[in-house]
Parts: structure tokens; sequence; C-alpha cells
């Protein structure tokens, strides 16, 4: 357990936290953002402006970090350029196939005791926590 | 306005979030994964300091009854399981293993990271993309179908 981080950890949900409650409480949207992204392939009239906006709030995010003296964490990624593709496919469909991901399942949906979000999360865990042992401790990857 | 605003406050919020608590680093995200390796608890920390304060966010809501900004509150409200639920989550789980991107990370990730990071998003559009070209009662088409052969 050496490489756990549960101060930063703490901070950084707290904020994670705080934004799908601010979302959720001043324009009553979840902050689910597959749903978020997908919402806009393509667009739906009338629904673009907010998550466009908060889109931009996410990618803004590293700069002014760095700005306001933050040192920015690694983005370290092992995966060969086959499986980037094959993995950005899958997570793509599924996640709108589940409608949601880590956010709108995982924070939003189990914030609100939801049972689908609940068993959502619990089923992409398993079969994650899955994958990475068949690809780390049985082929070796 | 307003809502534009404090959509655009909210995003940049989560991705500071996601960036403090290092989650846009999918080493980081594998490590947790990885309960049989050199184990990293730090996402289910994350992920619970989030839940409580998104639970508190809902209550909040709830209690209001509309929201400050829009006229009503948009919150999913189906509670029955089904197969299309199901089979995307475990979908979504794979893909993450895979990489150890999930949606938002790999989104914050865009603007620092490795260019690699450009082509699981664009990977993951498409599949977003695709999904839309999928029957609307996909799959549940072809489970009934396979129900029948078996009852058949």
């Amino acid at each position: 357990m050496e490489n756990f981080t549960p101060v930063s950890a703490l901070f950084g949900g707290l904020m994670i936290g705080a934004s799908a409650a601010l979302l959720l409480v001043l324009n009553g949207r979840v902050a689910g953002i597959s749903g978020i992204l997908g919402g806009l392939i393509p667009p739906e009239r009338g629904k673009v402006g907010w998550r466009l906006a908060f889109l931009a709030g996410m990618l803004v995010a590293a700069p002014i970090y760095v700005i306001a003296g933050g040192t920015l964490p690694p983005v370290r990624l092992g995966a060969s350029l086959p499986l980037l593709i094959v993995a950005g496919l899958i997570v793509g469909f599924g996640t709108r196939l589940g409608a949601g991901c880590t956010s709108g399942h995982g924070v939003c949906g189990i914030g609100r005791g939801s049972p689908r979000s609940i068993v959502a999360t619990l089923v992409f865990m398993a079969t994650a926590v899955a994958t990475v042992f068949f690809s780390r401790h049985v082929i070796g990857m | 306005m307003p809502l534009i605003l404090s959509a655009f406050a909210s995003g940049l919020l989560f991705g500071l979030g996601l960036i403090v608590s290092q989650m846009v680093n999918p080493a980081k995200v594998l490590g947790f994964l990885d309960i049989f390796g050199q184990w990293d608890p730090s996402l289910a920390l994350v992920m619970g300091a989030a839940v409580a304060v998104s639970a508190l966010g809902y209550f909040v809501a709830r209690r209001r009854g509309v929201p400050v900004l829009a006229p009503r509150l948009e919150i999913p409200t189906r509670r029955d399981l089904d197969p299309r639920l199901i089979g995307g989550a475990a979908l979504f789980g794979i893909g993450w293993g895979l990489v150890g991107f999930c949606p938002g990370p790999a989104l914050v990730g865009l603007t620092f990271g490795p260019w690699q990071v450009f082509v699981f998003v664009a990977a993951m559009i498409v599949g977003m993309a695709l999904f839309r070209l999928a029957p609307a009662d996909w799959p549940r088409v072809s489970v009934r179908r396979e129900a029948a052969q078996v009852d058949g």
C-alpha cells in the first residue's frame, strides 16, 4: 500500500462531490461525464450550452491549476495504440449503453441511492478488476 | 447565462478534483483496480468522499424542490435493472480496466497528457457515436430471440 495517497484522495474526492452537488442544486443536472459528452453526439437542441460549458471547465482545469502554482500529476499510459483504440471504443459505447460511468453512476447515482447506479457501479468495478487481473497476472501484459 | 457559468464552474471544480486526487493518472487508477497486486486504495477514498458530498447535494436539491437557476430537477427516475444497464456497465468496466481511463480523466488529461490521450478520447467519441446507430431496444431483442430458441 505504499502508493496510497489518502490526503489528496480525500480532498480531490470532496471537490468532485462538490462539483456534482453544485450542478444539481444550481442547474438541476446530474454531473455524469459520459452523459454530458454523449448528449452532444449528436447535439440535442437547447441542451448544448451547459454541456459545452461544463466540458470547457474540465479542459481549463489543468492550465488553471498550473497558473495557481500547482504541480500536475503524471498521466502514465502503458497501453499500446491498438489497445487504446479498443478500450476507447468500448468505454464510449459501454457508458452510453449503460447510461453512465464512474461519475454519473458512481458519484451521482450512488449519492442518490439509485438501485440502478449501485448495480451498475458494482458491475463495472467487477469487470474492471477482472480485466486488470487477467491482463496483469494471467497473460502478464 | 448564469446556467452556463455555473456549469462551467462545476466542470472546472470536477477537473480540479480529478487532478488533485491524481485520478487523471491511469497508472494510479489501475493500481486501485489491481487488488491482487500492489493495491492502492486511493480511488475508494476519492469515491467515498465524492459520494458523501454528492449525497448532501441531492438532499439539499430535494428539499428545495427546484434548482436555484433552472425550472426543474432533471434526475433519472428509473429503478428497474435491464440488460442494457448491466451489459453497458460490464463493457465499460472492461475498457476501463484495459487502459485505466474513464471519460472524465481522459478529457482532463487532454490538455497535459501524452498524445495517446487524444487517441483514447477520439475512439471514445466514435464509440459514443456508434451507440447512436444501435437499435433503441438492443440488446433486448437478441435476448428474446435467444430465449425463443431455447424454448422452441
